[in-house]
């Protein structure tokens, strides 16, 4: 299986130039990008875990984890280092990852996808009445800073924000390269297709849901996290169904064969939101609607399929071979 | 029985699902038999208008195998419907019994037609797709009914109440009811036994349960399953927009809506079985009382209490409560 996917020291020295790129970026590009990369790696997450066939449709459950802890944490402690607030949204995304992973790999389709949703939305009914983290209006945190240094100039603080979201969601996809070449990552896509055969083959399904369920939450609660510092505000809606299904939307148009494509989507429905923002006013749902339908109808395998073109297609589904076979074999 | 009130005006007042369409109860004796006949009885209200949205919900599943995530827009739509309906009857100067029925026509008639559009249309085009392929499409289908309800309605609230006071008060054990709501309960009833009566005593419906149990046979014997899918979507679509337009008297109508609406008809189905009419019944009541028993017990808890429910029958009971297990094939 190829990927075609460059060395990766290539990518981190892409990432690099993409951080610096930054420093020349207008304002609201910057703001723009930001979001982008945090969505990216909560959408990187689904399509590590789509890999195994299960897609997510609670994703906003560990967004809301990582930024929630996050925001909690600020306010408690006055930890507003910017990385290590990513690490605890990483973490507290990853606990309820391990705690929950184990439970939920047993199921697979639409049944995954609903039970995603539910706990998601058990979050959401608990943090829309809890009393104390500020109910349905949530509450603010304060200012970011990066190795003791404050940022009181916005620009400067954008940019911080900026390039810590970049190098991280960058060394996520670097990560995800790797962990799609590997062992795991093969054995995850030989369960998309057959998870008995798998386990006929001597390797847990479960084992390998499991750990891509844990890897897309730990992206989710760093995502949550990056959200929390670029809005410094958190409410409920961080774990409501529709915001998971915004980057269901990003892995889908990104498809599941490339990390650079889940950065391309992410950057296009930004751009797409603004954009129709500014020209279309309250039409930007019909426009996502639109633009999904289409990417589905006429790039069934992602935005990632316009360039990846290496991948070996099975020319004929079995049974139509059969039947050729057997036509053969008549005359 | 302050927390009661204070239950009552936290209903009233909230933005969120908990305020689709509660009765508005006078409470009249304070004894416990009362107390808990009020939760059974606001239980049985919700769950009639939620059973109808279900209903609908799992007939589609059942058919076509889809989870339709744009059914609440559908909701949605119905009940934007019905107020339009309302208010334009009201403006003639007639009475509100005309606005009910011109409501009801109204939405049966919009919702068939855009039900069969919708199908034929658009989702035609993804059959034989992955089934969590379809809930996108459904999905992108719900984001552009979002917009084209919030364009042509507008973003402020709606309301269509004249219906409302149609069947007048209801005395009931010591407590006043609208009779509005009381009477949604045997509609509720009616339809779910015609639904019934349809799938298992006419050949219609014996065909449509042909085309769920076995497509592939149906085809081979002779079925058009391509019109059993466009009619079975539209009449899922006209169900989930009777339901929009029964309870559009009791709500306000404001965008959030439909996504209120899917999520508590996801939790009954899944509650129940996907694809079974039983399921939906069970479901819509379980949901419906444990609504009407959180809000009056435990205000705080109420939609925690339902996605709790939901995720429980998932972990244990994944096909649902009304399903059977099916061999899957290696």
């Amino acid at each position: 299986m190829k990927h075609g996917g460059p060395h990766p020291l290539v990518m981190i020295l892409l990432v690099a130039a993409v951080t610096l790129f930054g420093r020349v970026l207008p304002t609201w590009t910057l703001s723009l990008a930001t979001v982008a990369a945090s969505n990216a790696l909560i959408a990187l997450g689904i399509v590590i875990l789509a890999r195994t066939g299960n897609v997510s449709f609670g994703q906003g459950l560990f967004y809301a984890a990582g930024g929630y802890g996050v925001a909690l944490i600020a306010n408690a402690w006055g930890i507003t280092d910017a990385v290590a607030q990513t690490m605890i949204g990483a973490v507290c995304g990853g606990l309820l990852g391990l705690a929950i992973g184990p439970l939920i790999a047993r199921y697979s389709g639409i049944f995954f996808g609903m039970l995603t949703l539910a706990l998601s939305m058990v979050l959401y009914g608990a943090l829309v009445k809890s009393t104390v983290l500020g109910g349905s209006d949530g509450f603010n945190v304060g200012r970011p800073s990066l190795f003791g240094m404050i940022f009181t100039d916005p620009r400067e603080a954008d940019f911080m924000l900026y390039a810590v979201s970049v190098i991280t969601t960058g060394l996520a996809g670097i990560a995800a390269t790797i962990l799609f070449r590997s062992e795991l990552g093969l054995a995850s896509l030989a369960v998309r297709e057959n998870n008995l055969r798998v386990e006929y083959l001597g390797i847990s399904s479960t084992r390998v849901i499991t750990i891509n369920f844990i890897i897309a939450a730990i992206f989710a609660g760093a995502s949550g996290a990056f959200a929390l510092m670029a809005q410094r505000h958190i409410d409920p809606q961080f774990a409501y169904w529709t915001t998971s299904g915004e980057f269901v939307f990003v892995a889908v148009l990104a498809g599941y064969q490339s990390v650079a494509a889940v950065f391309v989507a992410s950057m296009a429905l930004e751009l797409v939101r603004s954009f129709s923002n500014l020209y279309l006013p309250n039409t930007w749902q019909l426009v996502l609607g639109v633009f999904l339908l289409g990417v589905i109808l006429f790039l069934p395998r992602g935005i990632g399929s316009l360039w990846i073109r290496d991948r070996p297609k099975r020319k004929e589904p079995p049974a139509a071979a059969a039947i050729t076979a057997q036509k053969e074999a008549a005359l | 029985m302050l927390a009661f009130r204070h239950a009552i005006c936290s209903v009233a007042l909230s933005n969120d699902v908990s305020d689709l369409g509660f009765a508005r109860i006078e409470r009249h004796e304070n004894s416990a038999m009362n107390f808990f006949l009020t939760i059974v009885l606001d239980g049985l209200i919700q769950a009639s208008w939620l059973f109808i949205v279900a209903l609908g919900l799992t007939l589609v599943f059942g058919v076509l195998k889809i989870l339709n995530i744009a059914h609440g827009s559908f909701y949605a739509l119905g009940a934007y419907i019905a107020a339009t309906a309302v208010t334009t009857v009201a403006a003639h100067s007639l009475p509100p019994s005309a606005g009910f029925v011109a409501m009801l026509v109204s939405v049966a008639l919009i919702a068939s037609a855009v039900g069969l559009l919708l199908e034929r249309g658009l989702l035609k085009m993804f059959y034989g797709r992955d089934e969590v392929v379809l809930l996108l499409v459904t999905y992108a289908v719900f984001l552009i009914l979002e917009d084209v309800t919030k364009l042509i309605w507008g973003v402020n609230p709606i309301y269509a109440t004249q219906p409302y006071e149609l069947f007048g008060n209801v005395e009931f054990a010591g407590l006043y009811y609208v009779g509005y709501d009381l009477v949604l309960i045997p509609i509720s009833a009616a339809i779910g036994f015609a639904v019934w009566f349809g799938l298992n005593r006419t050949v219609t419906g014996k065909i449509v349960l042909a085309v769920i149990h076995n497509e592939e046979m149906s085809v081979s014997m002779g079925v058009r399953v391509n019109r059993v899918y466009a009619v079975a979507f539209a009449f899922g679509v006209l169900l989930a927009s009777l339901a929009g337009a029964l309870t559009a008297p009791k709500i306000s109508m404001q965008p959030g809506l439909s996504s209120d609406v899917i999520i508590l008809s996801f939790a009954i189905v899944v509650i129940g079985g996907l694809g079974s009419v039983q399921g939906a019944a069970v479901g819509a009541v379980l949901v419906g009382l444990a609504r009407a028993a959180s809000v009056h017990l435990m205000p705080q808890a109420e939609l925690f209490m339902i996605y709790l429910i939901m995720a429980a029958v998932l972990m244990f009971r994944p096909e649902g409560l009304f399903k059977r297990e099916t061999a899957r094939r290696i």
